[in-house]
């Protein structure tokens, strides 16, 4: 069997308020095997972009308490140091955001923030080796003419081209893992294939493991091999995308694939799941979505329902599945 | 116009990167300066700032008399062309007491302000990034400062370590720490959200490389304004702390500490005062239209 190279277990971030102490990430288990594309999917508010942070060690210590265990080949980064946190970031994890307008400083040439991110963790390397990589870099991620581009300020490139500077920012380590913040979310349409285009081919040719965030499943569907999807906190599903997009057990998972418009139909109507995500510090008693649910019965007001194995590839957090048994595929 | 045709001939910017030619200057500081520029009232101010600085520079070859050469026989002589803005009560030429006295107001208005700008980023800077107890104490620090007049405050802190030029530059670079430090702190509130500020931490780096390097070049433009402002008041502030005789003492040439030591004759020999004064009138003028045209080249947005 194959270790994974990230295998997050029972992550639980919390953070202190003046209504006391707020649960954002509740026992969130995912993990990545090296050179996979894991998705992670949900609503806004559903603790995506917390659980990333906390992958890095970047939510704030001060204000917030992570719970759990994150295994990054083995060694676990939720107790790690600062300083080797530092040496994680950026060098074995690296990040990519969602605003590419502003995750370059106004100030410094793209050359000279890409060959601070080399020189951060390779401090050996001369100001002259670290342009060079930095030039092969930017080829790499597809930005012609890149000995002009390492000149220029990040207000002189378009939204796209920033974003491949950012990835290669990022892929310039040559990290085992990228997290990948709705990297395509700010970006039009046409830029978002490419960009995703751009983050196979780096995949694929460097096996660094990806850990895609995203709201939008037709991403997942273009890129990622599993999917995890979140609410209110919590896994409800989990499965290989094939399984996932075939037969979709969470009522929520259902409802995410449904509310994606189809072209090809005229509706007078967009599909869209009713109500909100709830907020952290007052979720509902019993399955969280159950309020949201057309499925729901008693029971789901009442308890919590478990991550149960459909299959070898699909879990689901649903009372609907209590009974069934694991279908063998 | 010949910028228009130079821009012109620059090669056309291939059709996928859209730059156009306006885009091609390369720093936001060369922006910056274009802008400037075009202002002409900031001109002017830069024009009088570089004057004074000139007259500094060059006080020993300009001023034709010594700052404290006594002729007591030609005590308050008009102006003439021997001595262009007269003589004052002792008989030292007016004309070489204020080009000297360029030197004092004008070292008095950098230094201080230096000192405020280096000790007030410092710790506005810490308490932005920071926040929370060490925010606390450093901002009700900036509170208490703040809560005494600023002369007055001046006046004490002289009247603590004694009467001289040096306390009084002392004096009123401690009252101005708190403008800088609040400004710097509520610059870092804003910067320290910033993606690129989580990108740099995304990429390793340590908080004190990201305050040097990301959050501090980010808050330079209003500490830049704020700074060249700071030395206008700062000029008056030591005038005043001169007029009042608790700052350059005697024979220095300081402009408020000869317009105290002349006010007493302002009917009998006007140029004794009007000549000073106008020096500090001009210089205060030219750090002001100076920083308002580098707030309004520096942030265009703000422009009203």
């Amino acid at each position: 069997m194959v270790t994974p190279v990230l295998d997050v277990k029972k992550l639980k971030t919390s953070f202190f308020t003046d209504d006391g102490l707020l649960t954002v990430v509740n026992e969130v288990s995912f993990h990545i095997n090296a050179g996979e594309v894991l998705g992670i999917v949900g609503e806004s508010g559903c603790g995506k972009s917390v659980t990333s942070l906390s992958v890095m060690g970047l939510v704030p210590a001060l204000t917030s308490k992570v719970e759990g265990e994150i295994l990054y080949k083995g060694e676990n980064l939720a107790q790690a140091s600062e300083k080797r946190m530092r040496q994680v970031r950026g060098n074995e994890i690296a990040m990519i955001f969602q605003e590419p307008m502003t995750s370059l400083n106004p100030l410094f040439t793209i050359g000279s923030q890409l060959m601070e991110a080399i020189r951060l963790h390779n401090k050996k390397l001369s100001k002259k080796e670290a342009k060079q990589q930095a030039v092969t870099m930017l080829k790499k991620v597809g930005l012609p003419r890149a000995d002009e581009l390492i000149n220029e300020y990040p207000h002189q490139l378009s939204g796209g081209m920033r974003q491949r500077v950012m990835i290669a920012m990022a892929m310039i380590c040559n990290p085992q893992i990228l997290i990948a913040d709705e990297p395509t979310t700010a970006l039009d349409v046409t830029i978002q294939a490419q960009i995703l285009e751009l983050m196979k081919k780096l995949n694929e040719e460097t096996d660094t493991a990806i850990l895609m965030i995203t709201h939008d499943l037709g991403v997942v569907a273009e890129i990622c091999q599993r999917v995890v999807v979140m609410y209110a906190g919590k896994v409800v599903e989990e499965g290989t995308v094939e399984s996932i997009f075939k037969k979709p057990s969470h009522p929520y998972t259902k409802g995410l694939i449904q509310s994606v418009p189809d072209m090809r139909q005229k509706k007078e109507r967009l599909f869209s799941i009713p109500g909100n995500v709830p907020k952290p510090g007052s979720l509902p008693i019993g399955c969280q979505f159950a309020p949201r649910c057309s499925y729901a019965h008693e029971k789901c007001l009442k308890e919590t329902p478990y991550l149960k194995a459909l299959s070898i590839e699909q879990k689901v957090r649903c009372w609907l599945y209590e009974d069934e048994k694991e279908s063998i595929v | 116009m010949a910028e228009i045709a130079e821009q012109t001939q620059l090669p056309p910017a291939g059709p996928e990167f859209n730059l156009n030619e306006e885009e091609k200057i390369i720093s936001p500081w060369v922006d910056v300066w274009r802008r400037f520029r075009k202002n002409k009232a900031a001109l002017f101010g830069a024009g009088l700032v570089s004057f004074f600085i000139l007259l500094a520079i060059f006080a020993d070859f300009i001023a034709p008399y010594g700052f404290k050469e006594t002729v007591l026989s030609d005590k308050h002589l008009p102006p003439s062309s021997k001595h262009w803005f007269g003589t004052d009560e002792f008989g030292r030429d007016i004309f070489s007491r204020v080009v000297y006295g360029a030197r004092i107001s004008l070292w008095v208005g950098f230094v201080s302000v230096a000192g405020s700008v280096i000790v007030g980023s410092g710790l506005g800077i810490i308490a932005g990034y920071y926040g929370r107890w060490v925010d606390t104490i450093i901002s009700r620090l900036f509170d208490i400062l703040l809560a005494f007049p600023s002369i007055l405050l001046a006046i004490a802190v002289v009247a603590m370590l004694g009467p001289s030029l040096q306390n009084a530059l002392i004096a009123i670079a401690i009252i101005n720490v708190p403008t800088f430090g609040r400004l710097v702190r509520s610059k870092v509130l804003t910067i320290k959200e910033e993606e690129y500020i989580t990108a740099a931490k995304a990429i390793g780096m340590k908080d004190g490389r990201i305050l040097l390097h990301h959050i501090l070049p980010n808050s330079l433009a209003p500490i830049i304004v704020q700074g060249t402002l700071a030395i206008a008041t700062a000029i008056i502030e030591a005038a005043a702390l001169g007029f009042l005789g608790m700052g350059a003492q005697p024979p220095t040439p300081e402009w408020g500490k000869m317009l105290a030591d002349s006010k007493d004759f302002i009917m009998q020999a006007p140029w004794t005062v009007f000549f000073p004064g106008i020096a500090i009138m001009l210089t205060v003028l030219g750090f002001n239209l100076m920083g308002d045209g580098l707030r309004d080249a520096l942030d265009p947005r703000m422009k009203s």
